[in-house]
């Protein structure tokens, strides 16, 4: 594919829902991707075709159903290895997303892995769930939360990393690729080498990164990765897990249950082989298949032009926004440093109203703290407007957005 | 009311860019503190009450629009009343005050989040002058099911 605006431009018919209209009769202008992203034909369709043709309990039976769904659901964990580089398939676990897999990680590793007066290492800018699992286990194991700060640009203090690893009692360093309020792509490689030097364990949330960029875990050497489908074009409820074999194999089982054992007796199981120890339950075999079909979509596209197109998209939102008079935008102005995300706060006026006026033309922004208070905190505000970019919107979508904030500003007489 | 933006009347404007009752009170009897957990919105309020009466009201935090103008509005309502008074103030004494009776779902945690801490506050002084143990699960219900 072409890495030209009109064939994003074209891309918009495989999804339905930007032809709808909402509020008075207005074009949906969708810009809340990092929340959760809108849906093709091609994903709707796959998870359509499975219910309708395929569907069954995958990995037990035997009849001609059964090896269909389980192919399919089998599949996706081949086209995850491809699309984010990972040699063993084996090391790809499913879970409902993000924030299951990063609590799966603290309960089946955290717990059999840090002891009291341990370290674990976030940042500021991350989401809720990358920080409150590490609460409750460091609660529990009375070991130490603490935090990478960030700088004024929005970008962290690699220094607090150093002080901390010097400590010696740092056990594990988490951090998202990517800040889902400002945008910011964290400087990965340079946070894992100053970890594998200290012999720390890195463990990455790219429910960011991974739908906006080309990503490659061999490349990034991190020890846990986790990522969700909803979004990047897939549905929600289906996400992944990978965690390198050598730590896969430290770990203990997250749910008891069916599909994750060997051999159950009265008092005692042997565990089945990986990945399927850490996959308890008949799994969300329909929303795995679609979220293959999301990763042939974007695979079709191409990540380094889905980067191509949101670079372009982010520096037209930002010179445009950055004429409204009195509107602040939070984080980086490089390019090169942050996504297709932009938190910005209007004037005086709270983003609620912002987004509540605005909604009036059909504009889908995200208002509030989302699920990152301890950055709001830093930011010294209650909450920002956000509108974050994806594969099908356009320069007129971000026309609309600044134009409506006219209607804010008259509304509010600034 | 047509469209959701009508709800950014003159008066609510008005009411967020210039709060009645924005404040604290030193030597307050009671004081109370919560927030909305989808927005981050957060609001106080002390009161003064002497004689079973709401003598001073103040709130303060942290708001949008809709939070702050029902902020103002209810601390207006408020002052002056006795505390049985209080106790029966309802959401609609609120919203109907400002025109917000058709409020959407999603935003009426805003403008009522501040009848929520001073009910709270309300409870939390009845609560301490309280004798009766079964009094105070009275209140406890009643306060369980404000919302």
């Amino acid at each position: 594919m072409q890495s030209t605006e009109s064939s994003f431009e074209n891309l918009r018919k495989d999804f339905p829902i930007l032809e709808r209209t909402v509020r008075d009769n207005k074009h949906l202008v969708y810009l809340d991707n990092a929340s959760t992203t809108q849906k093709p034909n091609q994903v709707i369709d796959a998870i359509t075709d499975y219910y309708q043709n395929h569907n069954a309990n995958i990995h037990r039976a035997v009849y001609a159903l059964a090896e269909e769904a389980t192919e399919a659901y089998e599949k996706t964990r081949d086209k995850i290895a491809n699309f984010v580089n990972i040699k063993d398939r084996q090391e790809i676990i499913f879970v409902r997303g993000t924030t299951e897999a990063i609590n799966l990680v603290a309960y089946a590793w955290g717990r059999s892995h840090i002891n009291e007066g341990d370290i674990i290492v976030t940042t500021e800018y991350e989401h809720h769930s990358n920080i409150v699992p590490w609460q409750l286990l460091t609660q529990e194991k009375r070991a130490k939360l603490e935090y990478i700060g960030m700088d004024d640009n929005g970008e962290l203090i690699l220094d607090d990393l150093d002080k901390l690893l010097a400590t010696g009692k740092v056990k594990l360093v988490t951090f998202s690729l990517m800040s889902n309020v400002l945008g910011t792509i964290t400087d990965a490689h340079k946070i894992i080498e100053k970890c594998k030097a200290a012999g720390v364990p890195t463990l990455i949330d790219g429910a960011q990164a991974v739908p906006h960029m080309k990503v490659d875990l061999e490349q990034l050497g991190c020890d846990f990765f986790a990522f969700s489908g909803h979004k990047m074009l897939g549905p929600t409820g289906i996400g992944v897990l990978w965690v390198k074999k050598s730590v896969l194999n430290t770990m203990n089982p997250f749910h008891g249950g069916g599909d994750m054992i060997r051999e159950v007796h009265k008092y005692e199981t042997t565990w089945n082989d990986l990945p399927y120890k850490f996959e308890a339950g008949t799994p969300n075999i329909a929303d795995v298949v679609g979220l293959g079909a999301a990763i042939d979509y974007l695979t079709k596209i191409g990540m380094d032009n889905v980067r191509e197109h949101e670079i372009e998209l982010t520096k037209y939102a930002i010179e445009k926004l950055s004429q409204v008079k009195g509107l602040h935008i939070y984080g980086t102005k490089d390019i090169s440093k942050r996504g297709g995300v932009i938190s910005f706060n209007f004037a005086d006026v709270h983003p609620h109203d912002v987004a509540q006026i605005i909604d009036e033309e059909g504009i889908a922004v995200r208002s509030g703290h989302h699920c990152a208070q301890v950055l709001m905190e830093r930011l010294n505000v209650a909450a920002t407007s956000r509108a974050s970019f994806y594969i099908y919107n356009t320069k007129e979508d971000i026309d609309v957005l600044v134009n409506s904030l006219n209607t804010v500003a008259k509304v509010f007489k600034l | 009311m047509s469209s959701n933006a009508d709800i950014y009347h003159e008066m609510i404007v008005d009411y967020s860019r210039n709060p009645i009752n924005y404040g604290e009170i030193e030597n307050h009897d009671v004081t109370f503190h919560d927030s909305n957990p989808l927005c981050g919105d957060s609001i106080d309020i002390d009161m003064k009450i002497d004689d079973n009466k709401v003598t001073d009201i103040k709130f303060h935090g942290k708001g949008c629009a809709i939070c702050m103008a029902c902020s103002s509005v209810l601390t207006e309502i408020t002052k002056g009343k006795n505390l049985d008074d209080v106790r029966n103030i309802e959401k609609n004494d609120v919203l109907s005050e400002l025109g917000l009776e058709h409020l959407q779902a999603v935003r009426i945690k805003c403008a009522l989040l501040s009848l929520k801490v001073l009910k709270s506050a309300l409870y939390t002084y009845i609560g301490k002058h309280l004798e009766n143990s079964e009094d105070v699960d009275k209140l406890k219900e009643e306060a369980a099911n404000l919302y």
